[in-house]
């Protein structure tokens, strides 16, 4: 009975012990931080605020990328909750400036955590550059702050997006929104957008995105039951089901359709046709 | 993964030939026809009638005991059989098992046309599974000659209380010296063979005591690629293999034995001629541990249990061939352990045999494929997606004695419940069946009557019985495995039913004066066949491949084998054996099955005196009429190979020296056989020579 006393009585303390110097060691707030799994990317200063900028990814990179933001204000040293934020990213090439396709900014759960996405189309470089264009609305008064981002290739430099003038003579944008494959059926989810001119990208609704998933280096060997991809007007993305037989580089060859069924981009892949000249591209 | 059907992918090197007679037509047609003008006569096999009762009344039996220990060595002089050929080439010499070749090592056994999914293959009781999606290690490919004593064929249902089955059950059983007063005794047995250059070492050193006994056995085998018949060299038909053994038993009394045994085998460098692949290493632990005790429980008599555990590692390899489309690795494990729990009882004119088994098999084979760009990820996918396979059943069997016959009534029940383990193979998997459930249980049962019949010295023997089996891991779970004979990839089905066999059986067996003429037949209606059809929406994997095949069941497939054998005593010293048999099997709509035999023959002659012995032989087959050539198969031509061999034992104070010569393939004909794989040829003429001296 004493020894199982003692036991106990060591566990206390050692659970009293280990919660206490968690307690000193960090501030509340961090443990509680929903973007502590995240990459801050930037912070930009202006107006007694500070804005962080949060992203799955560690840098800017080509492609959809979802980033969460937040508000603090220096002088009170807490995350706002009652901001209207809007993101404007712009690309100032040498010839021209446009944006990309993006969201409306939406609150999450924590309240003052915002979120929303951007797909840059292609990255800066010396002589052309992204900028990050924002506007926030707190209590009536409106700031704006703007800061120049570096917006690269992905690493694996692989297709994750890709810009293009459609038969109909329109230009779209297509990209894949990012994801961990396995060799499983996937959920495999895209956007469609119209580049209706400089800055406005709409989302394109009711089109098909037809895939054909395939590994050049097997014999460009496809897989079974895929599903193409069809737009979900909840979330204004095209889902659909993508299955990878075995860990590699895949490519998904794309075809685009509109409404009537007509390829508006995209050729089927046969013995004589490798690719698809739309296409994403992963590997794991 | 490309196909080896085009015979110019072999390396050919052309070798001198020293014989130069090519064993023309005219001897062929003239060795046939002796064939068979002689009563159809017994084939060249070894077997020994074995009852399975040893009082039963009638020495008649379908089981066929391909005999192989030395133990036999003093019952007669065995010149016919090649000592230290390797187990396959022991059981090819059989009447009822034929062997599908991909190389010169590791043939897959085949009973009634049947092969490893629809057979129970066993080493003494113990359920062993090979770990090579690719059927490159039959459970066969893991013992050796060196430690068997025999090999225990059953056609069929009989062989239900070695587990469930369609075709049949092969026990291989290890050679154990048995508590006899024998001392201290060892051997060295040396073997060379000419055709690919064979060289073959074993020792072996037993001590027996009436309460304790230890047999132990060391073999190696190296052997070149092998050259056909037409003096062709086939390229990666090579092989290294070597196996140790240990038996031994302790007496605690008159009644209990404890009895205890260990294999180690490791094959490597192992090449597959009619593969694209070969295989760097092949590796099995076997132990047991069985408990004997001559009463049970009241009447019960003859307890055995045992139980046991194997472990195989198969790793296949392209690292050797120059010239492939992506190289890959595909490792393969199985590790299987088990136990059974047997004993009889006689009451009245009943015995009865009781068993209570089980078995709990791991299987996961893997396959990475190295793309050519090197920047590129390794593709990595699951073929054998860590199947865990837990069966458990009960046996019985009742023999009843009459006056001029026996009736024998059997029956197994057993519960078989499956779990693919790993996610990763469940998720592969899920891509062709959606809601694949991650378990799944079915009940198997098998139930056979067999009735023998004595009327003046004419035996018969008539049976039916029907069984059924679970689908095998391939068949149920295969990932994309490659079959380069109909060059198709395979995927298995998790909702395969059982496959399920109605077997009528029926044997006669005429005594004349000096000999024995036997008719023996039997024919299975197969309900759920299990058999890949090819699915032409699916794309393949392999590169090279020309479709994707998924087992189904068929509605049917009929399957026929009928054999005429005789043996006749032509004098006191001089021996014929005589052999022919016919097979077919057919699906519901007709369609030839794979691998099922044309009409073949054998036959010997053999002569032997007490420390001399010569024999002469011949075995061939007729074109292969009924092929499948969705499977790959086409047409083998009709083949005929005669081999002879002399034999002599000297004595040397108390040892004991044999020495063998032989020729097999005299004429060094070309030819391949319907269960030669993508039809390489078979070994030319080959002379071998084996030596083995026994010290008393």
């Amino acid at each position: 009975m004493k020894t199982i006393k003692f036991l106990l009585v060591t566990l206390a303390v050692a659970i009293l012990f280990n919660s206490c110097s968690d307690d000193n060691d960090d501030p509340v707030i961090v443990q509680e931080n929903p973007l502590s799994e995240m990459n801050r990317l930037t912070t930009l200063s202006a107006n007694n605020h500070t804005i962080e900028l949060y992203s799955e990814n560690t840098d800017f990179t080509v492609g959809y990328n979802m980033f969460y933001y937040r508000i603090k204000d220096e002088s009170t040293d807490t995350y706002l909750s009652n901001a209207q934020i809007t993101v404007n990213p712009l690309m100032h090439m040498t010839s021209m400036t446009h944006s990309c396709p993006k969201s409306a900014i939406s609150k999450m759960e924590d309240d003052t955590i915002y979120m929303g996405y951007a797909v840059f189309q292609m990255p800066g470089n010396a002589d052309e550059y992204w900028e990050l264009n924002m506007e926030y609305t707190l209590d009536g008064e409106t700031y704006a702050i703007s800061e120049r981002i570096d917006v690269g290739m992905p690493e694996d430099g692989f297709k994750r997006v890709q810009s293009f003038i459609g038969a109909d003579d329109k230009r779209y944008i297509v990209a894949m929104i990012p994801f961990e494959p396995e060799v499983k059926v996937n959920a495999f989810s895209a956007m469609v957008f119209q580049m209706e001119n400089m800055m406005n990208f709409p989302i394109v609704e009711g089109y098909t995105l037809g895939i054909d998933p395939r590994m050049p280096s097997m014999g460009n060997h496809s897989s079974p039951n895929n599903e193409n991809l069809t737009f979900d007007s909840s979330t204004g993305k095209y889902n659909g089901k993508l299955s990878l037989t075995m860990t590699g580089y895949w490519k998904i060859n794309l075809q685009l359709f509109n409404k009537q069924g007509d390829v508006l981009k995209g050729e089927p892949v046969t013995d004589e046709n490798e690719a698809s000249s739309l296409y994403f591209e992963l590997e794991f | 993964m490309g196909h080896l059907k085009n015979i110019t992918m072999y390396y050919f090197f052309k070798r001198p030939v020293f014989w130069v007679f090519k064993g023309p037509k005219t001897i062929n047609m003239a060795l046939l026809a002796l064939c068979c003008l002689s009563f159809h006569g017994k084939g060249i096999g070894q077997e020994v009638p074995v009852p399975l009762d040893q009082d039963s009344i009638l020495p008649i039996n379908l089981a066929e005991v391909i005999v192989i220990a030395p133990i036999y060595k003093d019952m007669e002089h065995r010149s016919y059989q090649k000592p230290l050929a390797t187990l396959d080439g022991y059981l090819e010499s059989s009447q009822k098992v034929s062997m599908i070749k991909r190389g010169a090592y590791a043939w897959e056994p085949m009973i009634n046309d049947m092969a490893s999914e629809r057979l129970s293959v066993t080493i003494d009781g113990m359920r062993i599974f090979g770990a090579c999606t690719d059927r490159m290690d039959p459970v066969t490919s893991y013992v050796d000659v060196s430690n068997l004593s025999n090999v225990h064929v059953a056609s069929g249902q009989q062989g239900a209380k070695m587990g469930n089955a369609i075709g049949g059950a092969l026990d291989m059983r290890l050679e154990k010296s048995g508590f006899v007063q024998t001392d201290w005794k060892s051997a060295v047995e040396t073997g060379f063979e000419s055709n690919n250059n064979a060289r073959i070492y074993g020792y072996e050193l037993n001590y027996a005591s009436d309460s304790f006994y230890v047999d132990s056995d060391i073999i190696y085998r190296d052997a070149d690629n092998y050259i056909s018949g037409d003096g062709e060299e086939v390229a990666y038909s090579q092989f290294t293999k070597y196996n140790v053994s240990l038996n031994t038993g302790v007496k605690f009394s008159e009644s209990q034995k404890l009895l205890a045994s260990f294999i180690f085998d490791e094959a490597k460098d192992v090449g597959y001629p009619a593969l694209p692949m070969d295989v760097s290493l092949a590796r099995a632990f076997i132990g047991s541990l069985s408990w004997v005790q001559d009463t049970f429980l009241g009447d019960l008599y003859e307890w055995e249990t045992k139980i046991y555990a194997n472990s195989i590692t198969h790793i296949m390899d392209d690292s050797q061939r120059p010239d492939v489309p992506i190289r890959m690795d595909m490792p393969g494990w199985s590790d299987t352990y088990g136990f059974y729990s047997q004993a009889r009882l006689q009451s009245g004119g009943h015995k009865w045999l009781f068993k209570w088994d089980g078995f709990y098999n791991k299987s996961l084979a893997e396959m990475t494929m190295y793309p050519n760009n090197p920047n590129e990820a390794s593709m990595f996918m699951l073929t054998w997606p860590d199947v865990r396979t837990l069966n458990t059943g009960l046996f019985a069997e009742n023999t009843m004695a009459f006056e001029n016959s026996v009736l024998i009534i059997a029956g197994r029940i057993s519960a078989q419940g499956t779990n693919v383990a790993n996610e990763f193979g469940r998720n592969s998997l899920r891509i062709f069946y959606h809601s694949m459930e991650q378990t799944q249980a079915r009940f198997l049962k098998s139930l056979s009557t067999e009735y023998r019949y004595t009327f003046k010295n004419v035996e018969l023997v008539n049976g039916v019985s029907y069984g059924d089996r679970a689908p095998s891991v391939s068949e149920a779970f295969g990932f994309y495995l490659f079959n380069s004979f109909d060059n198709h990839d395979y995927i298995g089905d998790p909702n395969l039913k059982n496959e399920g066999a109605l077997e009528l059986k029926s044997k006669i067996s005429l005594p004349f004066k000096n000999g024995k003429i036997g008719a023996e037949g039997n024919f299975f209606h197969t309900q759920n066949y299990i058999l890949g059809e090819i699915d032409p929406t699916l794309s393949t994997m392999t590169i090279g491949a020309d479709g994707v095949k998924i087992y189904r069941n068929l509605e049917y497939a009929n399957l026929f084998n009928v054999s005429i054998n005789g043996v006749w005593d032509m004098s006191k010293n001089l021996k014929y054996n005589g052999l022919v048999s016919y097979h077919r099997g057919v699906d519901q709509d007709s369609r030839n099955l794979p691998f099922i035999s044309p009409l073949t023959y054998s036959t010997s002659f053999r002569y032997s005196l007490p420390k001399f012995s010569a024999s002469l032989s011949l075995r061939g087959a007729a074109d292969q009429v009924n092929f499948n050539s969705e499977f790959g198969e086409d047409s083998t031509s009709a083949y005929n190979v005669v081999s002879l061999s002399v034999a002599k034992t000297f004595f040397i104070s108390d040892d004991r020296l044999d020495a063998q010569v032989g020729v097999e393939n005299l004429f060094d004909t070309y030819y391949s056989t319907y269960t030669d794989w993508n039809n390489i040829p078979r070994m030319g003429r080959n002379i071998y020579l084996t030596l083995s001296y026994a010290i008393n």
